[in-house]
């Protein structure tokens, strides 16, 4: 299958008070078709720099980017990206906030409400089609805002720390509903996280951040079989050298 | 309104009829409540002058209200967007709007008059002025204080300019809107009856109403034509209100 997405010496610098601040040194990456590859690192390193610049909300200072051998500038069609705020439309009912994707696109109505009927459905969200955000829980604002980006169809799915936010229960619920829809579907995922167990249970490959201005210190291929146990040997060690490597380098 | 709630309102009313009948208020100078009835009843069935009766003056008034709020509103909502989203349009416009925004509506009469002659056409320009500057601040507020992220949320959606100002823009800054039009439509209120004093060409005008009364000596109707206006204004802003919390549930 090869390369899908490519980030080839991709750096960033914002612009600060006194001179620049750099924050992504030189970022290479390749991501296979079909992956889920897990970005871990310290707080403050640049995962939502990265993501943000692969989605098109902000420029890399110099780096090529590509998907599918073709250069990614700006906001493109080919790549989703959920956010850790959930940024639902709050006006926007429900089965609304699902299609709204496909209404940009100018598919007609009765067409996008039959589509998100379908993700509402599989994303168990029956009964809450005409709520407004306001009334749902946090499990399912976040399993809305999946859907909306799913459903545009993006070849490759951006997620930033799309379950930092719920409680553990919830959290491992929607890791096994991500896992689900993903085997279903096979869209390539990039997904940050602080949370190294849920990486592991979650990745096919886990790349490793370094403090900023960050590069990939690491890149962990997880080949454990699916369904996982968060508990396994291997998972136990991959774990620990991950942990291990975020330790030496916060000190 | 519940019974409670009117109870201090009665009180008064009481204790002012019985102040009336006592003699410690002259009647030239405040009628009674009893007797502001029966001016209100002379308005409704004689009219003042004789033969324009409350009815119409009420629908004159409404009516330049109207016009005068659907301009302001027409123009300053499609204007605070842009000028809420475009830092270069607000730069260029902002200081326009600064000079004459502390003109009081009423200094405008003059030129008004001037410019459209006597008639419907000068009072619904000096509404038009008395509105459009709290919608349109309002509006340009409401635009600014949208969380961006909603609309990076819409951008990697790949929505069209045309798109985030109408679907995004608009909607989310509609509770603010809300505010600059209530605001709005209670000094155009204010401004018009102000405005009829100064002359009506039809004769119809509930300010020309209770300058009328007031020239053939009749306070028991200027004081009628006082209750009228407020409870006109006090409907319009309950509409208004009522509208708001039917439109604005998703907040
Ligand atoms: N628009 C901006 N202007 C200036 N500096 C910025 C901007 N956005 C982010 N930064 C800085 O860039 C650095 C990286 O931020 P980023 O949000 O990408 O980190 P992160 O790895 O996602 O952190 P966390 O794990 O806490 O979410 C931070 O030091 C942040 O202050
Ligand atoms: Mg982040």
């Amino acid at each position: 299958m090869g390369t899908h997405l490519e980030l080839r010496g991709l750096t960033k610098y914002y612009a600060h008070a006194d001179g620049e601040l750099p924050v992504l040194a030189d970022i290479d990456l390749d991501i296979a078709r079909g992956q889920l590859v897990s970005l871990v690192g310290p707080s403050g390193c640049g995962k939502t720099t990265l993501l943000r610049i692969i989605a098109g909300l902000e420029s890399a200072s110099t780096g090529d980017l590509r998907l599918d051998g073709q250069p990614l500038t700006g906001c493109d069609p080919r790549v989703g990206l959920v956010f850790q705020e959930f940024a639902l439309f709050p006006w926007r009912r429900l089965i609304a906030n699902i299609d709204v994707g496909l209404e940009i696109q100018g598919v007609p109505k009765a067409r996008r409400r039959a589509a998100a009927r379908e993700y509402i459905r599989s994303f168990g969200l029956e009964g809450f089609e005409n709520k407004y955000p306001k009334e749902l829980s946090g499990g399912m604002k976040q399993r809305v805002a999946i859907a909306r980006t799913l459903i545009a169809n993006p070849r490759i799915v951006l997620m930033d720390e799309p379950f930092g936010s719920l409680d553990s229960q919830s959290r491992n619920n929607m890791q096994n509903f991500l896992l689900r829809i993903w085997a279903e579907r096979r869209d390539t995922i990039l997904f940050v996280t602080h949370n190294v167990d849920e990486a592991v249970y979650l990745s096919d490959r886990i790349a490793v951040f370094g403090p900023r201005p960050s590069r990939i210190l690491q890149i962990f291929d997880v080949s454990l079989d699916r369904p996982r146990d968060r508990t396994s040997p291997e998972a136990n060690r991959i774990r620990r050298e991950i942990l291990s490597l975020l330790h030496q380098t916060e000190s | 309104m519940t019974a409670k709630r009117m109870l201090p309102l009665l009180a008064v009313l009481l204790a002012w009829q019985a102040m009336s009948s006592a003699g410690f208020i002259p009647a030239y100078k405040l009628p009674s409540p009893l007797e502001v009835l029966r001016g209100l009843r002379d308005l409704i069935t004689l009219g003042m002058p004789p033969g324009h009766q409350l009815a119409g003056h009420a629908y004159h008034s409404l009516l330049r209200v109207f016009w005068g709020y659907l301009i302001a509103a027409g123009v300053a909502i499609p204007l605070g967007i842009v000028m809420g989203w475009s830092r270069m349009l607000n730069a260029a416009l902002d200081p326009i709007i600064e000079m004459v925004r502390p003109i009081p509506p009423l200094a405008w009469i003059p030129i008004a008059i001037l410019w459209f002659g006597i008639g419907n056409q000068s009072a619904a320009f000096i509404i038009f002025l008395g509105a459009f500057f709290p919608i349109l601040l309002n509006t340009v507020n409401g635009v600014r204080t949208i969380d961006p992220i909603l609309i990076e949320a819409a951008r990697t959606l790949n929505a069209s300019r045309r798109f985030i100002l109408l679907k995004v823009l608009l909607p989310g800054a509609f509770p603010s809107i809300f505010t600059g039009l209530r605001i709005g439509l209670g000094i155009g209120w204010m401004t018009l009856v102000a405005a009829e004093f100064t002359g009506v060409r039809q004769g119809y005008g509930l300010g020309y109403m209770i300058m009328t009364a007031r020239d053939i000596q009749r306070p028991d109707q200027i004081v009628a034509g006082m209750v009228v206006i407020g409870a006109i204004g006090f409907t319009i802003d309950a509409g208004l209100h009522l509208l708001e919390r039917v439109l604005l549930r998703w907040r």
